[in-house]
């Protein structure tokens, strides 16, 4: 199984080989077209983190000692993002979710879609992840 | 004829370039982009008389004070408001409408009636409904047609002797609709209720005459006519300025203090306590002497050829949706691509230096009588050229198909 750090570096070499933003763009667009679907019972108002521009739901589950995360979104670039940050953190333990950070983002070019004034839901889903994260870690002490 | 390519040399910000391309601005309804002349009346102001006012003996208090002063005659005769202290100087739009709800604190009884139109945005919402809970008025809402226009018969029939306050905006922030305010206010006033509008959204287009329109209040921020944040004004009728409690306790809004009691300052300055935003209130008069200079007329022309050209363009995307479709609109396009949601046309947008605003407008009722979470908003000024809503064109078209 992959780490955290070796996903991340992945991605980053991915996204170097694109010329400009279109195509960073386009790719983060079939990302969000190809996200597999959050279960329709998971998408529930308790799983929903409100932004002001775009919602995101996020469901997590523990199977063995890793946690899965499910998501979606109503607006395709913000799914887009999303599936890169399940392919980053889901089916990971939980202390390497904890410990690990999101620098990455500002290395592919897309530190403006987690800035906590763009209020795209994306900051407050990075805050879930880690407090799923927390909460099943005390659950596995 | 206004002469663009010269009236866009005033604007600094309009030559700079946003993601490698040049800056299309079009979140005018947002806030207005500052014109040099204004710009050099700030500079002035802090490098040559910047002091505190009203209360100075020395010259450089003098002077600011008068030049203050000065500004709110520019805004009394802008708005042709009887006299100058019915201009009250606010931090913009919000503070003025609050100020007008906590003055009807202690003037409304249990069930009396307000009535909000379902155009407004949160700020002329908001402090109604906090005004409801402390005095246990009742808000009613004049719901509004498909095209975004207000029903004016269901209107009538929601006044009555219980209406004590109304209020509407001139234009609608998320629509352009031009609302009938003339109508509102000389219906309202039939049954003996007060009217404030919100012209936040009108004052960039149009000249209003307060003493025309028989308006008992009228509010707006000078960010949205070339002014700077942070200041903008109340016009309230001196005999409902004088029936209402002071907002704010302070500096400047006493006449006498002891600890026993304090009497009120007169008109202007009971609602205007400590020391206000003295700069932005004489960039807010210099605003309007370069608007005025330029002429509303000429602009009012030229924004309706904007809007003509831009709604005529847009419509021809295919399965664009335009919402607001009201004859009486100004220069603001709301629209959606079908299946595609706002942010992510506003995103590719911004990528291509095309600043628009998406989302619900602060107006989250219109979003749900629409069904939809919010739009992707136009908005046209005066500096604004078609060739601008070309690149828009372009742009849309460009989003549409790399989200398809």
């Amino acid at each position: 199984m992959q780490t955290i750090k070796e996903i991340q570096d992945e991605i980053i070499d991915e996204f170097s080989m694109f010329e400009d933003w279109e195509e960073r763009y386009q790719y983060m667009i079939d990302l969000g077209k190809s996200l597999p679907l959050i279960a329709p019972e998971y998408k529930t108002e308790s799983n929903i983190i409100k932004g002001c521009q775009s919602k995101v739901w996020v469901h997590a589950e523990l199977n063995d000692d890793q946690i899965e995360f499910t998501a979606d979104s109503d607006a395709i670039i913000t799914k887009g993002i999303i599936a890169i940050l399940i392919r980053v953190f889901s089916n990971q333990h939980p202390k390497d979710i904890l410990d690990a950070n999101t620098d990455f983002i500002d290395e592919i070019g897309l530190k403006e879609h987690l800035s906590p004034t763009r209020a795209n839901g994306l900051v407050s889903m990075i805050k879930q992840i880690k407090m799923y994260a927390i909460a099943y870690q005390t659950q596995l002490n | 004829m206004l002469d663009i390519n010269k009236i866009r040399q005033d604007f600094p910000i309009l030559k700079r370039q946003v993601n490698g391309k040049p800056l299309v601005y079009f979140d005018n309804a947002a806030t207005s982009q500052t014109p040099q002349q204004v710009i050099d009346v700030i500079v002035d102001y802090y490098s040559n008389y910047n002091a505190n006012i009203h209360r100075g003996v020395h010259a450089l208090s003098q002077e600011a004070t008068d030049k203050y002063e000065e500004a709110r005659l520019t805004i009394q005769h802008h708005f042709n408001a009887e006299k100058a202290h019915e201009i009250i100087f606010t931090s913009g739009t919000t503070h003025s409408i609050n100020l007008v709800a906590n003055g009807f604190a202690t003037l409304l009884q249990k069930d009396d009636e307000l009535i909000v139109s379902a155009l407004e945005h949160h700020s002329n919402i908001v402090p109604w409904q906090m005004l409801c809970e402390k005095t246990g008025a009742i808000l009613k809402v004049i719901p509004m047609t498909l095209e975004g226009e207000l029903d004016m018969d269901a209107y009538s029939k929601l006044l009555s002797n219980k209406t004590k306050l109304v209020f509407v905006n001139h234009i609608s922030n998320a629509l352009g609709t031009i609302n009938p305010i003339k109508s509102i206010i000389d219906q309202a006033h039939k049954v003996g209720a007060a009217v404030l509008i919100d012209g936040a959204q009108a004052c960039p287009h149009i000249k209003p005459d307060v003493q025309a329109l028989d308006a008992d209040f009228y509010v707006t921020s000078a960010h949205k006519i070339c002014g700077p944040t942070g200041i903008g004004m109340l016009y309230g009728k001196e005999a409902w300025l004088n029936k209402m409690q002071p907002y704010q306790g302070g500096g400047e809004m006493i006449d006498q203090v002891t600890f026993e009691k304090t009497t009120y300052a007169g008109l202007p300055h009971k609602f205007e306590a400590g020391t206000p935003n003295i700069c932005g209130g004489i960039a807010f008069g210099a605003a309007l002497d370069y608007m005025n200079a330029i002429g509303f007329d000429a602009i009012a022309d030229y924004e309706h050829e904007l809007l003509d050209y831009g709604t005529k363009q847009l419509e021809a995307i295919d399965g664009l949706k335009i919402y607001g479709t009201s004859k009486n609109k100004t220069s603001v396009i709301s629209f959606n691509l079908e299946g595609i949601h706002p942010y992510d046309v506003g995103t590719l947008l911004d990528k291509m230096g095309i600043a628009v605003r998406t989302g619900h407008h602060c107006a989250q009722p219109i979003m749900a009588f629409y069904k939809i979470p919010g739009t992707v908003r136009a908005s046209f000024a005066f500096y604004n050229t078609k060739s601008e809503i070309d690149a828009l064109v372009e742009g849309v078209k460009k989003a549409k198909m790399m989200l398809s």
